[in-house]
């Protein structure tokens, strides 16, 4: 389990987020403290990935808040509103929360090695020497350190996410969102991927992992959340949520996975 | 010799190899004048693109305004209108431009001008469709990375909507330079009107205008072998394009090459 830090490094306060009359989400709140995994689960449409993209303000939000290491992100409070805040200010808070995607979203015109090194120089405004050997080293973390001068269409599924990977841990974030990382995978490149995750799990690194995959949340999530309909409906260590779920609505999310 | 024939053979193949030194200038003034209004019509078009893309509503009106109008009327009307016309009304009278060495007399000013205004409209609907077609995974990666749009733009949204602006662009500029031929009507001696000068004083019609119609068969020739390369070049790092896109593409180059 995680150690207990007295503030959360990420805090999802009373969110609620509609497009139009259609309700995403419906007031979810949860904590992630430093060092934590937290994996959410639960049926298509249930909000999870859109939970995960307001972490980032990939997406808006209606009311709550939205903290990481105490910073609000995307939104400024003013007598009881929220306003947005400008780019500028929302691009500098994205640069701390590494982001993964379901179908990788590579940058087609770079190379492997290039989409690595291209936020550290050209967003933080790294030196590029320095950059390329830590983009190197992460590659090799990921073991494709022979795939550095490839383009992202001469890789395969798993190959592609894993560069996905080192490109946000390339940023130094202080948390990592995965929106379903393997579902866009073949079934035999699954594997390879989860290994990384697992792997920076055992590093301390801190995780939200949208995934279908419940062995893999067994074995690398500290806490579960389980949501349905745009609600919570259940928190806990994932042995105790697959073998005693408290909800019923859990129950038969984990039946329909059988 | 078919009787009535009037073709003087001799005149043409002078006129051909060992063109008058005021043939070369008006090529030269066709070729720069193409190239600067296709330039700067690029950069209009970008521009207009980005507000018809733009979340506020008074930019897309604007974008989809500006298009309009351009693309709605004809290039001569434009050119008449914007040079003769303002001068006419006295809203401008173009006096001479001196840039070092080079004079920008007031034709030039209005042709450039035109020409790119008129560039930009069309071009403007060629990088909407190029950036229409990008995926949309592709802005939310920027994004998470911490990338301001105007770095996303140059780095990663840009080049690969060049691959896709690439094609309609050729075929744009292959008009853009047979659309030089009417600065003629407001005194530019660029090609088509320096053989309209030699045809005053010469009367060899038929010959000058072979001639003319030569010289843009070459240099719309060029411009498809460069074509050419530079599209091979832009698709070296990705397989063949969807044919959904490449399909779309095709489209946008037919309706733009309709004028």
């Amino acid at each position: 389990m995680s150690n207990t830090t007295p503030s959360p490094l990420v805090s999802v306060e009373a969110v609620h987020k509609s497009y139009g009359a259609l309700e995403i989400l419906k007031g979810i709140s949860f904590d992630v403290s430093r060092g934590e995994v937290v994996c959410l689960i639960g049926p298509s449409g249930s909000g999870k990935t859109t939970m995960v993209r307001c972490i980032n303000h990939l997406e808006t939000i209606q009311a709550g808040r939205i903290t990481v290491g105490g910073e609000m992100i995307g939104y400024r409070e003013h007598n009881g509103h929220l306003l947005e805040l400008p780019e500028s200010r929302i691009s500098l808070q994205r640069q701390k929360i590494g982001m993964v995607f379901q179908r990788f979203n590579l940058f087609p015109n770079l190379t492997a090695l290039g989409n690595i090194t291209v936020g550290p120089v050209r967003v933080q405004r790294r030196r590029e020497a320095e950059v390329r050997a830590e983009a190197l080293e992460l590659l090799r973390r990921v073991r494709l350190a022979d795939k550095a001068d490839n383009f992202p269409s001469q890789l395969s599924g798993g190959q592609q996410q894993r560069v996905a990977i080192a490109r946000a841990l390339a940023m130094k974030p202080e948390v990592m969102l995965f929106d379903e990382p393997t579902s866009a995978l073949d079934p035999e490149t699954v594997g390879e991927v989860l290994d990384v995750i697992k792997e920076l799990a055992a590093e301390g690194m801190t995780m939200i992992i949208v995934t279908h995959e419940l062995g893999f949340a067994r074995d690398v999530a500290d806490r579960v959340i389980m949501m349905d309909q745009g609600e919570i409906v259940e928190i806990g260590a994932a042995t105790e949520m697959f073998s005693a779920p408290r909800s019923d609505r859990t129950r038969a999310f984990l039946q329909s996975l059988k | 010799m078919v009787d009535g024939i009037n073709i003087d053979g001799a005149f043409f193949l002078r006129y051909l190899f060992n063109p008058p030194a005021i043939l070369w200038q008006g090529l030269w003034l066709t070729i720069w004048i193409s190239i600067v209004a296709q330039i700067m019509g690029m950069i209009v078009g970008l521009l207009i693109a980005l507000c018809m893309r733009s979340r506020h509503w008074w930019l897309r009106a604007f974008g989809r305004f500006y298009v309009w109008i351009w693309r709605g009327t004809p290039v001569l009307v434009q050119l008449v209108l914007i040079y003769t016309g303002v001068a006419a009304a006295g809203f401008y009278k173009y006096p001479d431009i001196t840039i070092g060495f080079f004079v920008l007399t007031g034709p030039l000013q209005a042709a450039l001008i035109a020409l790119s205004l008129n560039e930009g409209a069309y071009m403007a609907e060629i990088f909407r469709a190029a950036l229409g077609s990008i995926d949309k995974g592709q802005f939310d990666a920027v994004k998470a990375l911490g990338m301001r749009p105007v770095t996303a733009m140059r780095y990663i949204i840009l080049p690969q909507a060049a691959r896709i602006v690439i094609p309609p662009l050729g075929n744009e500029f292959t008009l853009l330079i047979k659309g030089t031929s009417l600065l003629a009507v407001i005194g530019i001696r660029e090609l088509f009107g320096t053989i309209q000068q030699l045809n005053a004083a010469t009367f060899r019609t038929f010959e000058l205008f072979v001639i003319a119609a030569i010289w843009y068969l070459v240099l719309t020739s060029i411009m498809g072998f460069v074509q050419r390369h530079i599209e091979a070049y832009y698709s070296r790092y990705d397989p063949p394009l969807s044919s959904q896109t490449k399909a779309r593409v095709k489209m946008r180059g037919l309706i733009s090459a309709q004028r």
